[in-house]
């Protein structure tokens, strides 16, 4: 193993909608793409951020007492950070005994993250339950990335890699020669639409699922119902056509959209865009005959 | 579920349990007449005889199998022999809000009149509390360890195959070779031995009486029914309470009524702790069950339809009712009977079948309080049926639970049982670990170990009452040091125990001389071999258990004191004066020590270092300690409901506890402090060695959204049979979200079908107290994402 190191934002246990069986997921930190419904913006950006939950404190002054920047100070009895003093040393993080602190991720090494992946080895066991690596996008680091999938490649655990997509042609073909799964994103054929919804255009995007399918790998697709983005007939209608023309067709997971991350976007001091609507126009059954009726096998969740 | 299931289940579902005094009446007629004419255990034959012959039969419209310990379902006897209520315990008993029985003012004036004059100063229970030390009182009444046997007879009792292939005539047949046998030359206990066999004999004689008197009435009642269907099946029953338990059963009927006759004798004779129960019923009925079926005289529906009977028949039978502290201990209507499912036979083999399947499908439509199943996964369970079972536990009724088979066994053979004893065994109560039919494994009492460590901070004095009840093991503000505090506190659980065990001991002496149980004597192996009583060390095996409550909140709370106080700089002084405020002013202590602390139940090394400790420690204070019968004490790690009583014994606490408020149950963790998801939280149970214990409890809540699909049920077998492979024994899922709970709350009415699993069992949510509806809500909900 190495001491590689990289940057996560989160690790979870027993997580059983990431994969088959019981797995472990890694969220690398980091994502070019900036999708208007993303449920963990704190993956977004590359750097660590200090932020608060200010509804917690209960106004013992220990923060501000040891904040040696000054950064921190009390206004109409909620806690305030001044990003641009604060050094992030975490000292508050330490210190509140509220947990009102907290950092958006941290820097750990290989070593240190087998150390918790191999925690729950013999649950993997059971069947062909493993670790997902997730993000952000874990393409965004991918040494970090290859590193990890390897070392969990030598204790024979099944590798789940959990991706937008984005990334060099390159980088995918060397992921994909330590990864036993794909969970793709697809989020929409139009590259305008692409763009104007999620920051970039889709043409890497399907070169790399092309790509991998031409290439064997195992995968499966994974597509956002987003209203008002891509929950409509005629969009599904275009992407089934996509993947059945793919040398492997892969199968598809529906996932439903839910507006839950909105606090998280507010701690992060980062404008939540909301949906372009509402309304579902197209609910997840109905998505999973269009793709059945190009013969993809198709189902919701995931 | 058929219509006439139905109906028997509405009629057992809405019965309300009440007090019947019947029993009392007959036996303390009986003890009037005849105490002094005979030996002990003679007497208590002859009065379970007495009560068999006048007590009121009841056979009810619609039913295959028959007979009830009270009058009419959920009606229950007491058992003034042992502990007598008084005229105030009845009228608590009536009109307290929870868990009421009801019993006529006539009944009380009868019992104030008739019963209560006879047994002041003879129950079993007055003779024990005048006999106990100052120390003992002081101890107990602090809350640092409870007693079982002070209102019911030591119990659990599990039953093997033994009865499903031989009768009453058999057993009577080995008595009397046995008696053959006695060398009074050479054997000082041989007239022992013989009032002992002769006790049996009578009582075997008694139970075949009982079953007679069925015989009689279905007669009776099948001459009077104009209905040729019901006067069939009633002149079936007539036939069948003639041939068994006199003779083995025949079939599978037969061999349910056999075994609910047996399983009545057992519970009239005496009110022994977790009722009695059949043990692994789906190994002994599945002989029958293949014969029938083979020869075309029984379908699958028939099968489930009696197997349904019996079930309902273990619901009539509510706990019998108990007052003070024992009320608070376990305040349900559940008297444990728990049925086991799957497993191993006893050539090792894997021994779910289609009655196994069957018993899963009813409990899961019957949906009624008892009795309750589990289900016992060895490596080599087929997949299929803990799939079933999770179906079951989909639907939140907190049952099945679910056993390591492999681990139940191990937990046996560590400590002497041969492999075949081992393999059927099983558990029973709530987890606890025995060999069916061939031991008497006894709980003595709940051990309150957060309480211990809170004593040991207060140099021997209960902060709570200002008594010495403990040892001076120095100041806390002396300790200069982790391990001083530690080496203090495990002199404390050595006093404590010690303290324990000695009154326990005495109290063992007293059942075996004044209480015997002949007729349970009869069916648990070796005792009629021995001569001696089930309470006499008569049995093969003869376990103690003491069982450990509030690991999670001990480990807690040492780990709070070793993190802030020994390697921070928080002085032990205001640890303690936070403490004794109850955090009044201190919040930001309190959270410090709540959230800045390593928690057991986190798969952390540093806590979990600490709990491993606390279980040794535990361990080598219990385990191989003498009992009066030749055998030993070990440890089991449950607490029923008896964290939520202590916790109101205890303080606040170094782990950032309020006072009052429940310990953490079984060996799960302290509510809230497990933040990593349920494998983590096996992984740091797994870090003690369970083998050594006579049984762990884990409770998990589930969101119901998480066992949504099949799949979902897949990845819980995985977590199960991942938790077994790292030596778990057992575990146990509650499936309800918080929303439905409070609902429950707000509206009972319309919540009264809502099972909620409590300790080793299921409850009624809106039959528990306030507390412990808090407490479960409390339990964290494993949602994920």
């Amino acid at each position: 193993m190495s001491n590689t190191t990289g940057t996560l934002f989160a690790l979870k246990r027993y997580a059983i909608h990431d994969g088959p069986s019981i797995r472990t997921t890694v969220f690398l930190k980091g994502c070019a793409l900036a999708c208007w419904w993303c449920h963990n913006p704190e993956g977004i950006g590359k750097d660590i951020q200090l932020v608060s939950s200010p509804q917690r404190c209960i106004a013992c002054g220990e923060c501000i007492e040891n904040c040696t920047q000054h950064a921190l100070h009390q206004s109409n009895g909620d806690i305030q950070r001044d990003q641009d003093l604060c050094t992030i040393c975490s000292e508050c993080v330490e210190t509140c005994p509220a947990l009102v602190h907290e950092a958006t991720g941290w820097e750990t090494d290989v070593n240190n993250v087998m150390t918790e992946l191999l925690k729950d080895k013999t649950f993997f066991d059971e069947d062909q339950g493993g670790v997902t690596f997730s993000g952000g996008e874990p393409l965004s680091q991918p040494d970090f990335l290859l590193e990890l999938l390897t070392a969990c490649g030598t204790h024979g655990i099944h590798r789940t890699v959990d991706s937008s997509g984005y990334a060099a042609r390159e980088t995918v073909q060397r992921i994909n020669s330590e990864t036993d799964l794909w969970l793709l994103d697809l989020k929409h054929m139009d590259s305008g639409q692409h763009k104007k919804h999620t920051g970039v255009g889709n043409e890497l995007i399907l070169g790399n699922i092309q790509l991998l399918s031409d290439q064997d790998a195992f995968m499966r697709i994974r597509i956002p119902l987003i209203p008002g983005f891509n929950a409509f007939p005629n969009v599904l209608d275009t992407m089934a056509r996509f993947i059945s023309t793919l040398k492997n067709v892969p199968a598809v997971d529906i996932l439903p959209y839910h507006d839950t991350a909105k606090s998280k976007y507010e701690k992060l001091g980062l404008v939540h865009t909301p949906v372009p609507s509402k309304r579902a126009v197209l609910n997840p059954t109905k998505a999973i005959e269009i793709f059945n009726n190009y013969g993809i096998p198709a189902e919701s969740g995931g | 579920m058929n219509e006439r299931i139905k109906r028997l289940r509405a009629q057992s579902f809405n019965a309300r349990p009440a007090i019947s005094i019947e029993r009392a009446l007959l036996e303390t007629e009986f003890y009037e007449q005849h105490t002094g004419k005979h030996s002990l255990p003679v007497l208590r034959a002859l009065s379970f005889k007495h009560i068999c012959e006048h007590k009121t039969i009841y056979i009810g419209e619609d039913e295959l199998i028959v007979g009830e310990r009270g009058p009419y379902p959920k009606a229950v006897p007491t058992f003034p022999e042992l502990t007598c209520h008084s005229v105030e315990d009845l009228k608590v008993l009536k009109s307290r809000k929870m868990t009421p029985y009801d019993i006529s003012d006539e009944d009380i004036q009868l019992y104030q009149e008739k019963v209560i004059p006879y047994w002041t100063g003879r129950s079993m229970r007055e003779r024990i509390f005048s006999h106990v030390p100052a120390n003992w009182k002081a101890a107990y009444e602090a809350g640092l360890f409870t007693e079982f046997m002070e209102q019911r007879a030591p119990g659990h009792t599990a039953l093997d195959g033994s009865i499903y292939g031989m009768g009453l005539i058999d057993f009577k047949a080995r008595i009397s070779d046995r008696i053959q046998r006695l060398d009074y030359a050479n054997d000082p206990l041989a007239a022992d031995r013989f009032e002992q066999l002769q006790a049996m004999d009578i009582s075997c004689d008694a139970t075949i009486l009982f079953a007679r008197r069925h015989a009689k009435l279905a007669e009776k009642m099948a001459l009077e029914s104009s209905e040729q269907k019901r006067k069939t099946e009633l002149q079936e029953i007539a036939r069948i309470c003639c041939h068994i338990p006199e003779h083995a059963p025949r079939t599978f009927h037969e061999a349910i009524q056999m075994y609910w006759f047996v399983h009545l004798g057992i519970i009239t004779e005496l009110n022994g702790w977790d009722a009695m129960t059949p043990g692994h019923i789906d190994h002994h009925l599945a002989p029958f069950y293949a014969r029938e079926l083979e020869a075309g005289s029984l379908t699958r529906e028939q099968a489930k339809e009696l197997m349904s009977c019996l079930w309902i028949k273990v619901n009539n039978q509510t706990a019998p009712p108990k007052v003070g502290v024992t009320a608070k201990e376990s305040g349900t209507y559940n008297d444990f009977t728990q049925i086991n499912l799957g497993g191993l036979y006893a050539d090792g083999s894997d021994a779910s079948s289609e009655v196994s399947h069957i018993a899963l499908e009813i409990s899961d439509e019957l949906n009624l309080l008892q009795p309750q199943t589990s289900v016992h996964i060895s490596s080599q369970t087929s997949r299929d049926f803990l799939k079933a079972a999770t179906r079951v536990i989909r639907n939140g009724k907190g049952y099945p639970s679910v056993f390591n088979s492999d681990m139940v066994i191990a937990e046996q053979l560590r400590v002497g049982k041969s492999i075949t004893d081992a393999r059927e065994g099983g558990t029973s109560g709530c987890i606890e670990t025995g060999a069916f039919g061939k031991e008497a494994y006894i709980l003595t009492g709940y051990l309150n170990v957060p309480k211990i460590l809170e004593v040991t901070l207060h140099n021997g004095v209960d902060p709570l009452t200002g008594k010495q009840v403990g040892l001076q093991t120095g100041k806390a503000t002396d300790f200069t040091d982790y391990t001083m505090l530690y080496l203090a506190f495990e002199k404390q659980l050595e006093h404590v125990i010690n303290l324990k065990i000695a009154v326990n001991n005495y109290i063992e002496r007293m059942f075996a001389k004044y209480s015997p149980a002949p007729f349970l004597s009869v069916v648990i192996q070796d005792c009629i071999e021995n001569g001696k009583d089930y309470y006499d060390g008569g049995p093969r095996y003869n376990t103690n258990y003491i069982q450990c409550c509030g690991l999670g909140t001990v480990t807690d709370s040492l780990s709070a004191i070793k993190t802030h106080v020994f390697e921070g700089k928080l002085p032990m002084a205001q640890l303690l004066q936070a403490l004794s405020n109850n955090f009044e002013n201190s919040e930001a202590l309190r959270l410090k020590l709540a959230n800045k602390t390593p928690f057991y139940g986190n798969d952390d090394d540093r806590a979990d270092d600490i709990m491993k400790s606390v279980y040794e420690s535990l361990f080598t204070s219990i385990d191989g300690k003498a009992n009066t019968k030749g055998s030993v004490y070990h440890l089991n790690m449950l607490s029923t409901t008896c964290h939520v009583y202590f916790g109101k014994m205890l303080g606040a606490t170094p782990n950032g506890r309020r006072a009052f408020l429940p310990e953490s149950d079984g060996t799960s963790p302290s509510h809230g402090a497990d933040l990593k998801g349920p494998t983590a939280v096996m992984k740091s149970l797994s870090k003690m060695d369970q083998s050594l214990s006579g049984g762990t409890l884990l409770n998990q809540r589930f969101l119901p959204s998480v066992l949504k699909t099949d799949q979902d049920l897949d990845k819980l077998c995985g977590l199960i049979r991942g938790y077994f492979k790292l030596g778990g024994h057992h575990v146990q899922f509650n499936v309800v979200d918080t929303a439905t709970l409070r609902k429950a709350q707000q509206d009972p009415a319309s919540y009264r079908n809502l099972l909620v699993r409590v300790a080793g069992y299921s409850d009624y949510f809106v039959d528990l107290d306030r507390d412990h509806q808090e407490e479960i809500i409390a339990r964290t909900e494993q949602a994920t994402t």
